[in-house]
């Protein structure tokens, strides 16, 4: 029995594995877990199948040449020798050649044909056509046995019974099931429907690979009206989701997204029902208010409203007449008043008032000059009430 | 190209629908006759009563293309 050092014993362990030729090139396959890249670049990971377990280095030089990095859970071929990392105590596989295996395989060249299809155009956003919002003709693709078709079928009862159906089946999965696939789509391209859903229900990675096949996803491409996919569970995404104009999680989704809700459409109508009892409303309104418009002006000019403005006019000569004939009558008073004043003030009678006399022939010449009369004379003389007569003495 | 049917009830429905539309809008300028607006109204009323008729008394209707899946069997296509 040996008393040995950790340091001894890890050197011991070391030249066991490296002297083992099996271990220095091997082939090992498994399932990629807790991937980490570190900064450095270096990748370590575990490799995992079942309940057992193994570390992995895979250096910065082998993972810069990987189209793509490992992701955790796929699956793997790794290749390199195994080797025994003292430091830590732990038995190592130091990988220089990684390879999808399996389904991983299968991915990288489901990733390679989605990458060609991309750069082809056949995912373009600009090409995504919008769902007509009021589909008449909904085309189904999809397997007649499967509960898809009934779950999508309930929900445009539900939702839109307007619609017409036009159901294409076909296999949706197992060998020769793509074809299927294509001559239905094909089939619904020679019918005038609006829109197309291509369908299935959920199930495993592989019962969903049909919708990956190229042929399918060009086939979907050449579609003359917009077309939505609505295959497996939220999480699935395949090929003809890429290419739909829409992708729904579900088939059921995908029935939803097609059609408009009839609960929707019914509040339509009843909001268009009473914009048009509001505009009837108002323009009743507008032809009352013309109606009282017009009788308004016709009352304006009926006899009655004729008369009593005539009448009131009259009432207005009169009164002007009056006015007039009133001033006229005033301004002749005041005439007179100053007529007669002037009249009174050049009247003789005034001056025979103070006791003057007027004095004339009896033939009734004025006598103003002593010189002119002779004794004798008879003369006149008048005062100023009355008159007399007497003789010139001599 | 294959005609599924001669009129799907969306057709009529959308058709009648766009009429109500246009009906609405025309009623809501306002400059209108009052005979026309009336006449107008009533169709208006025709119209939306036609529309929900339509919406109420819809069965969805399923047909099934059989070329080319002529190994597939028939679904039932009841409404």
């Amino acid at each position: 029995m040996q008393l040995l050092t950790v340091s001894q014993l890890n050197a011991y362990l070391r030249d066991l594995l490296d002297a083992d030729d099996l271990l220095r090139d091997v082939w090992v396959e498994g399932e990629i877990s807790s991937f980490n890249r570190h900064f450095s670049g270096h990748c370590y990971f575990t490799l995992k199948e079942g309940d057992a377990q193994i570390g992995a280095v895979m250096w910065k030089s082998v993972a810069s040449r990987l189209t793509a990095l490992p992701v955790n859970g796929e699956a793997v071929l790794a290749h390199g020798r195994v080797a025994f990392y003292e430091v830590r105590g732990q038995v190592q596989l130091y990988v220089d050649m990684l390879r999808p295996a399996g389904i991983g395989l299968v991915q990288a060249q489901f990733e390679r044909l989605k990458e060609r299809l991309a750069a082809e155009g056949l995912f373009d956003p600009s090409r995504k056509r919008p769902l007509p919002p009021l589909p008449h003709r909904i085309g189904i693709v999809t397997s007649p046995t499967g509960a898809a078709l009934q779950d999508m079928l309930n929900i445009l009862r539900r939702r839109y019974p307007l619609a017409e159906v036009v159901f294409a089946p076909c296999r949706v999965q197992g060998a020769g099931a793509a074809d299927t696939i294509i001559e239905a789509l094909y089939a619904l391209y020679e019918t005038d429907v609006d829109v197309i859903i291509v369908a299935r229900g959920g199930g495993g990675a592989e019962d969903l690979w049909t919708f990956n096949d190229e042929q399918v996803a060009r086939a979907v491409f050449a579609s003359p009206v917009p077309v939505v996919s609505g295959v497996g569970h939220e999480t699935d995404t395949t090929l003809i989701d890429f290419v739909a104009d829409v992708r729904a999680p579900t088939p059921s989704a995908a029935a939803e997204l097609v059609s408009p809700d009839i609960a929707e459409l019914s509040d339509d109508i009843a909001q268009l029902r009473s914009r048009l009892e509001t505009a009837m409303s108002q323009r009743l309104t507008v032809a009352r208010e013309a109606v009282a418009r017009m009788k308004l002006r016709l009352d304006l000019r009926s006899p009655e409203s004729r008369i009593r403005r005539d009448r009131q006019h009259i009432d207005e000569l009169v009164r002007r007449a009056t006015a007039m004939l009133e001033r006229r009558l005033s301004l002749a008073r005041a005439h007179l008043d100053g007529a007669r004043g002037r009249l009174e003030a050049l009247s003789p009678l005034a001056t025979l008032a103070r006791g003057y006399a007027v004095v004339h022939s009896p033939t009734g010449t004025l006598i103003t000059d002593a010189s002119r009369v002779a004794p004798d004379d008879r003369i006149e003389i008048v005062v100023r009430r009355g008159r007399f007569r007497a003789r010139v003495e001599p | 190209m294959m005609r599924t049917d001669e009129h799907a009830p969306g057709e009529e429905y959308e058709a009648l629908y766009l009429r109500l539309q246009q009906i609405v809008e025309q009623l809501e300028t306002g400059d209108l006759p009052l005979a026309q607006a009336l006449a107008l109204y009533e169709e208006g009323v025709a119209t939306a009563k036609a529309c929900q008729r339509l919406l109420d008394h819809a069965a969805l209707r399923v047909r099934t293309l059989m070329d080319g899946a002529d190994q597939l069997p028939a679904v039932e296509t009841d409404a």
